[in-house]
């Protein structure tokens, strides 16, 4: 019992993850009916912008000698990093998909994985081939309950996800941007009519994805902090079956579906040797895709689309 | 003649319309008679000529790859170029090119199956002395040919079918260890399975039919992904032919007796110059066939409307099943001759990364398009040998080139194009 408590939390750390990146490639998806592959690549610049503020606010605060309480610096890492990665966001529609708007849908998936792959290339180039180590914001606690062993690091990591995507499911439901949002996902050609700007409501969806990610990124290197400039290729890939499996656009789906691949992931080996572990989650998925194959919240052949 | 009938040859315009214009009657057999002579010319002389101008040896590929490795000799590998190449292509064609057009028109009068093969041994022959004299030239033009035929057997469901199939690194995969298990157990003593069963001389000539077990099994793997796309289409595909490549590449990490994650290696060269060549020339003829067939308009149907496809009498599931299986299939042959070239194979190879260079290739060559595949194939990857230098700006400069393409020309730069054999080998003049 204890073990598997003890899975079930490593499973909702792994999850959250997922379910951070898959927002993202879902709330693009529903708003341009297209899939930004340059997420994965964006969640890895995340983490090494995030990288980068908290290795300068460290340096700052040893510079001043003031002592900031790790906590504090954690959350002016995750708030400055998510603002840069915004504009990268933005940048990406920009160069990537505006341009390519009416044209045939894979080759703005094209321009998606190359402008992923310079991501990745340029970080290479610029930063070489060690490996970065995400600075220590946090000293792991580790708690003991009832035999399940748990460090304050993943009950963080599991509260920011949930109250990041709380925030999300607040600000497209009550805000005006999120109502302009979801008119978006309904229809992006007859809304631009009503006065809702295509250019300022596309831009505002990859800069919200590519936050998210980013804060993924930064839960991502507190938890492993080595990074590498290819983290985001098997991360992102998951995560985009995980946005396909909750269904055309649905940000509930997306999170739920990002859980379960956390789950399939973590309790694969447990039964079976670990190496399986991608051949089992994908054939799940090829099943669940085989016998619903609009995932668990999408609707077949239909424009209505939920944000 | 037209070039003396050229009026003023002043400005650059002029010479530009007035070069087209001289060459305006050169027909397709004139042309493969210039590339012969250029390259006999090569294969006497290429030495002599490139000790003259201050080169260490022949420049492989045009003097291309020299550009950024040794900037400094570049003008003269264009000097070598254009001696050995344009400046003897240019005359003989000019020359030839009255007996070649009353060859080609006899040749009309036969069965266009005749005078393509007198374009191909001409070809062939071309491409043999061509690669004669370096080895990175022999295997830089195999695996170009190679990926002109995964090119176009990608075209087939993603350019003609219109599915956004991911799956393709998959097939290939199957097709690679399926060919190379069968050829190690049959015709190879090695360490994982054994003395071998039959003579190894006896290999070459069974060498197509291990290829074609490749491929078909590539082709029945493909079911898995076809089955699904019954019921559902676009991006779901998409998603269901990602996770079917990274079943087969985890699946094959997982047989231990393939040699898992360390790939499997000892394979015997058999892909030689004649075997991948017969192989893309076969490839590329019964693929244009496949597509101007009723089968294959049925699968341009299926693209643009499938209900209404699916209301003209065609049989969608059919064609889709079809599409699948016919394209997964050459990608297995392509990937058996590939691993009969490198001679060892790791699943790892078949990954994402081999994605995105293959769909590179389809969409930048054109959609839809025959002629597009073999451009788009054959100039990916010319354009990666040259920028290798680069290393690792390299995959900053490719996908740059990429992204310009595709916003200047979504749908690549020769889509929808017809590849009509009978007017290509047509008389000019």
């Amino acid at each position: 019992m204890a073990f598997f408590l003890q899975n079930v939390i490593n499973a909702l750390q792994w999850g959250s993850f997922y379910a951070l990146i898959a927002l993202g490639y879902s709330m693009v998806y529903s708003i341009l009916m297209l899939f930004n592959f340059t997420h994965g690549d964006i969640f890895m610049t995340g983490a090494y912008i995030g990288l980068g503020v908290a290795t300068a606010l460290l340096a700052l605060s040893g510079v001043m000698g003031v002592v900031v309480p790790g906590w504090l610096l954690l959350i002016f890492t995750i708030v400055l990093a998510m603002m840069l990665t915004s504009l990268l966001g933005v940048l990406v529609e920009r160069v990537g998909y505006r341009p390519l708007r009416d044209a045939p849908r894979a080759s703005a998936a094209i321009t998606g994985l190359m402008i992923g792959i310079i991501l990745e290339y340029s970080n290479l180039a610029i930063l070489g081939t060690r490996r970065l180590n995400f600075p220590t914001l946090i000293e792991t606690t580790t708690y003991t309950v009832g035999g399940v062993f748990f460090t304050n690091k993943k009950i963080l990591i599991v509260g920011i996800a949930l109250l990041l995507m709380l925030a999300l499911h607040l600000f497209i439901q009550k805000s005006r941007w999120g109502m302009a949002m979801r008119a978006m996902s309904f229809d992006y050609q007859i809304v631009p009519l009503m006065g809702v700007s295509l250019n300022v409501i596309a831009p505002l969806t990859f800069a919200i994805g590519s936050s998210l990610a980013a804060a993924g990124g930064i839960l991502y290197g507190m938890a492993y902090p080595v990074l590498d400039p290819f983290m985001g290729i098997v991360l992102g890939w998951k995560s985009f079956v995980a946005a396909i499996l909750g269904g055309r656009g649905s940000i509930l789906g997306a999170a739920l579906a990002g859980f379960l691949l956390g789950f399939i992931e973590i309790f694969t080996p447990m039964i079976f040797p670990s190496t399986f572990r991608d051949l089992i989650a994908y054939s799940i998925i090829l099943l669940i895709l085989t016998f619903r194959p609009y995932g668990f919240f999408g609707q077949a052949h239909s424009t209505q689309l939920r944000l | 003649m037209e070039l003396l009938k050229a009026k003023t040859l002043s400005s650059p315009v002029a010479w530009r319309s007035g070069i087209r214009q001289a060459f305006a009657d050169v027909p397709a057999l004139a042309w493969l008679l210039g590339m012969l002579g250029a390259v006999l010319i090569e294969y006497l002389w290429g030495d002599t000529l490139a000790v003259m101008l201050y080169l260490p040896k022949v420049p492989p590929l045009f003097g291309a790859t020299l550009v950024l490795k040794k900037p400094l000799l570049f003008p003269w590998a264009l000097l070598y170029g254009l001696l050995i190449y344009v400046l003897p292509i240019g005359v003989i064609a000019r020359v030839s090119a009255a007996t070649a057009n009353r060859v080609a028109k006899a040749l009309e009068r036969l069965p266009v199956s005749v005078s393509a093969l007198l374009h191909l041994v001409l070809l062939y022959a071309v491409l043999s002395i061509w690669t004669e004299n370096s080895d990175y030239r022999l295997q830089v033009s195999k695996l170009i040919m190679i990926a002109v035929m995964l090119t176009l057997s990608i075209n087939v469901i993603n350019g003609y079918m219109g599915e956004f199939s991911c799956s393709h690194p998959g097939f290939m995969a199957l097709g690679a260890y399926v060919a190379s298990v069968l050829t190690l157990v049959l015709f190879k003593d090695n360490r994982l399975f054994g003395p071998a069963l039959l003579p190894e001389s006896l290999g070459p000539f069974l060498f197509p039919l291990v290829l074609f077990i490749g491929g078909m099994a590539a082709a029945f793997g493909a079911l898995i992904v076809a089955i699904p796309s019954f019921r559902t289409r676009g991006d779901y595909l998409a998603i269901i032919s990602l996770a079917f490549l990274f079943i087969v590449k985890s699946a094959i990490e997982n047989i231990e007796w393939v040699g898992g994650p360390r790939g499997l290696g000892g394979q015997p060269h058999w892909s030689t110059l004649p075997a991948v060549f017969a192989g893309m020339i076969l490839c590329i003829w019964i693929i244009n066939n496949f597509v101007r067939s009723t089968l294959g308009k049925a699968l341009n149907a299926v693209r643009d409307n499938e209900i209404a496809a699916d209301a003209m009498t065609v049989d969608t599931r059919r064609t889709k099943m079809v599409a699948f299986m016919f394209g997964a299939f050459w990608a297995g042959v392509a990937g058996g001759l590939y691993a009969h070239e490198v001679r060892h194979v790791t699943p790892g190879s078949f990954g994402i990364q081999m994605l995105a260079e293959i769909l590179a290739m389809v969409y930048f060559g054109g959609l839809n398009s025959v002629i597009g595949s073999i451009v788009g194939a054959v100039s990916i990857s010319m354009i990666s040998e040259i920028l290798k230098p680069l290393g690792l700006y390299k995959w900053i400069v490719v996908p740059l080139i990429l992204i310009l393409v595709m916003i200047f020309r979504p749908t690549g730069l020769f889509a929808f194009r017809d590849f009509n054999v009978r007017k290509i080998l047509r008389h000019k003049g």
